[in-house]
């Protein structure tokens, strides 16, 4: 085989990522002679295991898994390449008075925990569990589709826009206005309609503001907490659970996959930019100057990254560009991945509960969720910082050492930028100190159990990650950047405006999350775009 | 009872007839019901069910959420809440009624006792305070849930005048149907008192005992004494299930789904459709769901839950109903069946698509038999029925019988 033809393939995917990863996966097994490029030494981007202390795996960034798409783990067949996904019982927010509020599987022990707050709460628990499940059967079949673009009148966006407008339909008068209330408000406004109880109120609000840079109390805030509803385990819709041996499984087993299919993929090679010739996309040149070319160019960057640093500007539309510069994706999340010498106690849960295997909080009231929030607005971390935190190690066996523990901390809010300039070495282990601190007020042995801990900042995050900002989804999941705006007003079907180039990041829809379905959606549009089957 | 385990490792509460009941368990065959641990069977469910038409049994009805309504305004308030005329309503007496959302669509069934002027006692199958304390914005009442201050037994069968008042129930004699007293009876330290209502879920002569958790098993244990001679025994909820399939009467969760659980749309149902207009009192005013209903009304249900009477002996669990033999049109599934050991009948209610409601329709059911595993279908005639039943006359007689 000639150089040439080597350095020659049908798609060019920029980012093993989970998506990228996904996307490559259904090309290959279409036929095509993919090459997946990633920066990193190492496949996975957001979605991945690492062992940075002797002994211990972590998972670096996500954490747990629930939004991954059933149809795309069987399609793709990861279980066949080492893919377990366990779902864990319980959870718990401890409470700066020394009280719980725990969360149990079992319905009527759910009942009777919610009840010790608030008896009308214990039962409003399940109207609300109710009209999230509503929620989420009306978004699950929008997961997997393309988004209509509803100026154009082609047949495909028209069938499309009627399917919408069908499914909309559907819903009733009653439900049609609840779920347009429900897309704009705030999570703060939804949970008082539901719950009277501060705790349960505070507890409920968590997810609602993870891996956002809006706070409980911001309209749009209560789509989040549905985005981190809206996945499911083995049919149990909300459950969430642990990749075994860690994130970094899922993206293992989709490389696997990818070569199982004839798919190549190219780790230390940084994309430097996306070659376009008379508007069309030819291929990519690496940072060490190498061409490599193919017809189809994917991008599983952000789209910042991918539009405002890989495309000359000369290629794109102005007001693309211009509305690609004012997607919003704030950095607001920071990260702990700690090594335990052992499980430490946390005296507010009680002995014996599962609830310990599940994720656990410290923050007990949506306002101090909210003060968390105005730290961020001034350029600095939550001085009170609401984490969600987990020991996997006590389901998964293969992450530490017996009777050792990894911990993995998810730390909101951490700014990208700070007021009082940079980060530095220093700033980074304050950060930490901060959040060790706020979790040694709830475990009087977690300080001295700790034998190391990765610390990592927005800004490291995007460094290492190449998340804009360090913005977990690739783009807040505000209702104006869903659906057909999703990343931008007439770009939501993955293609780009330069032809033979297309979006398959969390970026586009249905959004960020170790979900698989804009890699899954965009190779979808690829395909019809070859005329190809999937 | 010790309950000192933690919800989160035994989540299920016991009722205080639960170590009576356990002694009595012969097969260990306990299930959850409304977040307490129940009995299924204590040792044959058909053996339990001829201790209800033929004798007395004894059910553990604790678990029936239970409410204490007051307030100057509980009867407005109630009456707003309920599709009946709760005005109507003496205290002394007790109502069967439901109740609705905005949409006529059933949120549970239950029965409403009242106590005296503006004082009630609601008693459902499931949890309702997050529907009751929507429902009472605006109203002076006060809605107190009290399921663990009283132990509930039923009391049913034919005998089961003759033991309550063999445990010495003075006064029992001239209780009617749907009405509700306190009575004493001795006890080892002194006079017990209960609420005893003439009520039941099994359409046959008997009693609802409300009393102390403190009295719970005195009285359990008088009964069962005063009884051994003449067939009492314990029954779990199988049992019960086949009686209240032969009376007619619908449960949650297996002839309807409550519109305060349903995820999609159109499972939920009205009470035009599960058979129960009867319940529905246009005339007293307005009442939550009621332009819905009329609307219904005016409209005609599209389905409506019937009685049938299936061809064999095999219970027709879950079919589905076809118009032909063919089974090319589908008519309506069965939510209920059971074989009737009194009526010997092979007896199901059902949702039928409203052209085959009317009784004498006949429709086909699509069932399966185990023939040592090797599985057959069948498709069976199934005839609508009038309900109950079954109704002997004995439940109603004042001064009942003995037996
Ligand atoms: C700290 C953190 C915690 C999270 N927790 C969870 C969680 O628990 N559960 C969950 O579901 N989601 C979680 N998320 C979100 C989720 O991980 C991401 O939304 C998702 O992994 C993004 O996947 P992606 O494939 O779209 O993009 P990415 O994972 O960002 O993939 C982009 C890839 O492109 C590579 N790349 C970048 N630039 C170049 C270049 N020039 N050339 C070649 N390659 C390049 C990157 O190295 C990376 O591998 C978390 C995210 C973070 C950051």
């Amino acid at each position: 085989m000639s150089l040439r033809a080597a350095n020659r393939y049908d798609a060019i995917i920029v980012g093993a990522g989970h998506n990228g990863l996904v996307n490559a996966c259904y090309l290959a097994r279409a036929g095509l002679k993919v090459l997946v490029l990633e920066r990193n030494p190492f496949v996975g981007g957001a979605a991945v295991s690492r062992s940075l202390y002797e002994g211990f795996t972590y998972s670096n960034c996500s954490y747990v898994c629930s939004l991954l798409r059933t149809e795309i783990i069987r399609e793709l067949e990861l279980p066949q390449y080492g893919l377990q996904i366990i779902p864990y019982e319980g959870g718990c927010t401890m409470m700066r008075d020394g009280g719980h509020l725990a969360v149990y599987d079992n319905h009527d022990a759910m009942r009777r925990e919610i009840a010790r707050h608030s008896r009308r709460d214990a039962e409003a628990y399940d109207r609300y569990v109710r009209d999230m499940l509503r929620h989420c059967r009306f978004i699950k079949p929008l997961l997997l589709r393309e988004p209509p673009d509803p100026t154009s009148f082609r047949p495909r966006d028209i069938h499309e826009l009627m399917f919408l407008g069908k499914h909309f339909h559907g819903l009733g008068e009653a439900r049609m206005y609840d779920t347009l209330r429900f897309w704009t408000m705030s999570c703060a406004d939804m949970l008082e309609e539901y719950f009277e109880s501060e705790i349960v109120r505070g507890h409920m609000a968590g997810s609602s503001i993870i891996g956002t840079a809006l706070g409980p109390r911001s309209a749009g805030s209560a789509y989040v907490l549905l985005h981190h509803y809206m996945g499911s385990i083995d049919g149990a819709v909300g459950a969430w659970g642990f990749a075994r041996g860690g994130m970094g499984a899922i993206t293992q087993a989709l490389a696997a996959s990818l070569r199982a299919s004839g798919g190549e993929i190219r780790l230390s090679a940084p994309v430097h930019q996306v070659l376009v010739r008379g508007n069309r996309a030819t291929g990519v040149v690496l940072q060490d100057g190498e061409e490599i070319h193919a017809p189809v160019v994917v991008s599983n960057l952000d789209v910042k990254r991918t539009f405002l640093h890989t495309v000359a500007p000369e290629h794109l539309p102005p007001e693309f560009l211009d509305q690609v510069r004012r997607f919003k994706i704030r950095g607001s999340s920071g990260k702990l991945n700690i090594a335990l010498d052992g499980l430490p106690s946390f005296p507010a849960i009680p002995a014996g509960s599962p609830s310990i295997r599940g994720d656990l909080h410290i923050t007990d009231t949506i306002d101090m969720l909210e003060r968390g929030y105005d730290d961020w607005k001034e350029g600095r971390w939550s001085r009170a910082p609401y984490v969600d935190m987990l020991i996997p190690t006590q389901i998964d066996p293969t992450m530490a050492p017996d009777g050792k523990h990894y911990m993995s901390v998810f730390v909101q809010y951490c700014p990208y930028e700070l007021a009082d300039g940079p980060w530095t070495d220093e700033k980074r282990k304050a950060f930490g100190k901060t959040v060790i601190d706020a979790i040694g007020a709830h475990s009087p042995d977690f300080r001295d159990l700790i034998l190391h801990a990765e610390i990592r900042t927005p800004w490291d995050i995007e460094n290492e990650v190449g998340l804009t900002e360090g913005n977990i989804f690739q783009g807040e999941l505000t209702f104006d950047q869903l659906l057909f705006n999703r990343p931008v007003p007439g770009y939501a079907q993955y293609r780009a405006p330069v032809r033979g180039m297309y979006m398959s990041g969390s970026s586009t829809h249905p959004g960020g999350g170790v979900m698989g379905a804009p890699g899954a959606n965009s190779a979808a549009a690829i395909l019809r775009d070859l005329g190809r089957k999937p | 009872m010790s309950q000192e385990s933690p919800h989160f490792r035994q989540p299920l509460l016991r009722t205080p007839f639960h170590e009576r009941a356990r002694a009595l368990s012969q097969i260990d065959r306990f299930i959850p019901w409304a977040g307490y641990t129940t009995v299924d069977v204590f040792s044959s469910a058909e053996q339990e069910y001829f201790s209800v038409r033929n004798a007395s049994s004894l059910f553990d009805l604790t678990p029936m959420v239970k409410y204490r309504i007051t307030g100057a305004d509980a009867l407005r308030f109630l009456n707003r809440l309920m599709t009946r005329d709760i005005g109507k309503l003496r205290p002394g007496r007790v109502a069967y009624t439901v109740w609705c959302d905005d949409a006529g669509m059933m949120i549970d069934d239950g029965t409403v006792f009242c106590t005296g002027e503006n004082e009630y006692l609601v008693c459902t199958a499931e949890r309702q305070l997050d529907w009751f304390a929507a429902s009472a914005i605006g109203f002076d009442v006060r809605i107190s849930e009290i399921t663990e201050e009283i132990a509930a037994l039923a009391v049913q069968g034919p005998t089961s005048y003759a033991l309550l008042k063999g445990i010495g129930l003075a006064g029992i004699e001239r209780l009617k149907p749907f009405e509700h007293g306190n009575f004493t009876m001795p006890g080892t330290d002194g006079a017990i008192t209960l609420m005893v209502s003439r009520t039941g879920f099994t359409g046959d002569l008997g009693y609802e005992l409300w009393m102390e958790p403190a009295d719970a098993t005195a009285v359990w244990d008088a009964l069962m004494r005063r009884g051994s001679s003449r067939g009492v025994r314990p029954i779990g909820s199988q049992a019960l299930n086949m009686v209240r399939i032969e009376a007619g009467f619908i449960l949650p969760n297996m002839d309807f789904v409550s519109a305060a659980h349903t995820l999609r749309i159109g499972t939920e149902r009205s009470p035009l459709e599960l058979g129960l207009a009867w319940l529905v009192d246009f005339k007293k005013g307005h009442f939550t769901g009621r332009r819905a209903l009329l609307a219904e009304q005016q409209r005609g249900p599209l389905r409506q839950l019937v009685g049938l009477d299936i061809e064999g002996t095999k219970p027709a669990h879950n079919a589905l109903l076809y118009t032909e033999r063919s089974g090319r049109r589908e008519a309506g599934s069965v939510t209920s069946a059971t074989w009737s050991p009194t009526c010997k009948r092979n007896l199901a209610l059902a949702m039928v698509d409203a052209p085959y409601i009317a009784t004498g329709s006949l429709l086909w059911a699509e069932i399966y038999l185990n023939r040592e595993l090797v599985w057959e279908r069948r498709m069976v005639r199934a005839r609508v029925v009038e309900r109950p039943f079954f109704a002997p006359a004995r439940r109603r007689a004042t001064p009942p019988a003995e037996f």
